[in-house]
């Protein structure tokens, strides 16, 4: 396809990949919002980053190890990630894995805690105990993020380091509306938050590229361990993301039924209305193919 | 002690998983990072296995390599009884053909996952042309079986054939070949997944 005319999305920053994904003295072809970009790194390191058929080079960030770039005019900084800096955390990247599926589909499911007893049975949830707990969810207007907080799960197997099961208490935080990261208990740090993000590069309607990263209090387990179990998780929902019907994520009332679990979802879709974000979105006329 | 080096998203990992879990075998486990990281390509691991391929078993001193070649020495050195790989001149060489297709033909529909999954270079379309003629070839082996009354790639019960076959097969749908057109497969995969100590892993669908 070519690219989106949908301002409210082409106005965000995305990631491309963690920056080790682009060596230096290389050129890759990728892409984002239909649009074909091209990602050089000089030998010296410094990034460029062309819109294939525009003149001129995109913005650049490089930030909490990713690199980021846009195709509008994001009216805002990248979101502030103060966990980055804490020196006794391990950033994880744990690769950018594609879907086919709408990035807000992405994102939603990244929010959902009622399928974890049945696609991470076992480990983030179990059968006997499917109750999502009531939780709380707001859109904090100062910072233009929805959050819902005190949510609880009893987990399996919570984490790589984990032992046994834990009742793991939940935060989760969408800061644009491809990026979204949850803050949860680590097993061996119940005081503090680990941080584990999915940045989401939408690459067609129903094509993305999500890279999760994870910022962990975790002394233990090895990178392997952490990447392993971040995309045992992934790839579980995956099969789940890729035979969603329909395809597309709809925000039109009464196409999809909530129930009170659903809540982040609810409140994620009319935040997303609100902003007028259309790239993924099901417009009307896709309903006889749906 | 087993050692297996691993990879949770390998498909050719999990043929090791798959029966070592039927042998209830205790194994460790050592997680590599394939992917993003590339470690089964880091000097460590070439030493381990110059092909820079997993998985890799570790069983005392003998170091072996090739998905294929570890089913056959788990089920030569630790299934007394042959059941998993049969030595009777009717069904050691079906097995070993088919073991062979397994590491061989079917491996297109790895290559058109690791593509469509994890954004490798080279041509999908190409790789998936290639992994439906292999599920057709198996499809109609499969039917022909069901003919004659067998339920299994060869002979009456499950062997390492079934073991190697299965996983590239049941994650197919991972690079977005779906077995409507197998039906042979299909109701075979079925029987995979039924088998007592069966172990999934991600990919896998649990309802078809």
């Amino acid at each position: 396809m070519t690219k989106t005319s949908d301002q409210a999305s082409l106005d965000q920053w995305y990631v491309l990949g963690a920056i080790g994904d682009f060596p230096a003295g290389t050129t890759k072809p990728t892409r984002l919002l239909g649009a074909d970009l091209e990602v050089r790194r000089g030998p010296g390191g410094a990034f460029e980053i062309a819109e294939l058929g525009r003149n001129g080079t995109l913005p650049v960030d490089l930030r909490y190890g990713h690199l980021w770039t846009s195709l509008g005019s994001p009216g805002r900084p990248i979101f502030a990630l103060p966990e980055n800096d804490e020196p006794d955390r391990r950033a994880v990247y744990c690769g950018g894995v594609h879907v086919r599926a709408s990035g807000l589909r992405v994102v939603e499911n990244f929010l959902d805690l009622a399928h974890f007893p049945y696609v991470h049975t076992e480990i983030l949830g179990t059968e006997s105990m499917p109750e999502v707990a009531r939780y709380q969810v707001e859109h904090r207007e100062e910072v233009d993020e929805v959050w819902a907080t005190k949510c609880t799960f009893f987990q399996p197997k919570a984490a790589a380091a984990a032992d046994g099961g834990q009742i793991s208490q939940y935060m989760y935080r969408v800061t644009s509306p491809f990026h979204v990261m949850l803050y949860k208990t680590p097993p061996t740090a119940p005081n503090r938050w680990d941080v584990i993000a999915l940045f989401v590069q939408p690459v067609e309607e129903d094509y993305s590229i999500a890279h999760p990263f994870m910022l962990v209090i975790d002394e233990v387990s090895s990178d392997a361990d952490l990447i392993a179990f971040q995309q045992m998780i992934f790839l579980q929902d995956r099969i789940v993301l890729e035979n969603q019907r329909p395809r597309l994520l709809p925000l039109a009332p009464g196409r999809e039924t909530p129930t009170r679990g659903d809540l982040s979802s609810v409140i994620y879709r009319r935040w997303l209305k609100e902003k007028g974000v259309r790239f993924g979105v099901e417009e009307p006329a896709h309903y006889a193919h749906a | 002690m087993l050692r297996l080096h691993d990879y949770v998203l390998s498909g050719s990992c999990y043929k090791v998983r798959l029966l070592l879990a039927q042998l209830k075998l205790d194994y460790e486990r050592v997680p590599v990072d394939f992917y993003p990281g590339r470690q089964h390509k880091s000097p460590a691991y070439l030493a381990l296995n110059p092909l820079g391929q997993i998985p890799i078993l570790e069983d005392g001193d003998l170091v072996l390599r090739d998905a294929q070649a570890i089913l056959a020495h788990l089920a030569n050195a630790y299934d007394p009884a042959g059941i998993w790989l049969p030595r009777d001149k009717e069904r050691f060489g079906p097995v070993m053909m088919w073991l062979s297709f397994a590491g061989g033909e079917l491996m297109a529909l790895s290559a058109a996952r690791m593509h469509d999954m994890l954004g490798y270079d080279l041509d999908a379309d190409a790789a998936r042309a290639r992994g439906r003629a292999a599920l057709r070839v198996l499809d109609d082996h499969l039917a022909d079986r069901a003919l004659e009354g067998g339920d299994w790639i060869v002979g009456s019960t499950p062997t390492i054939a079934d073991i190697a076959c299965f996983p590239y097969v049941a994650l197919s749908h991972d690079c977005g070949v779906g077995h409507e057109d197998y039906p042979a497969v299909n109701l075979w995969q079925r029987r995979v997944r039924k088998l007592p100590g069966f172990v999934t892993m991600p990919g896998i669908p649990d309802y078809f």
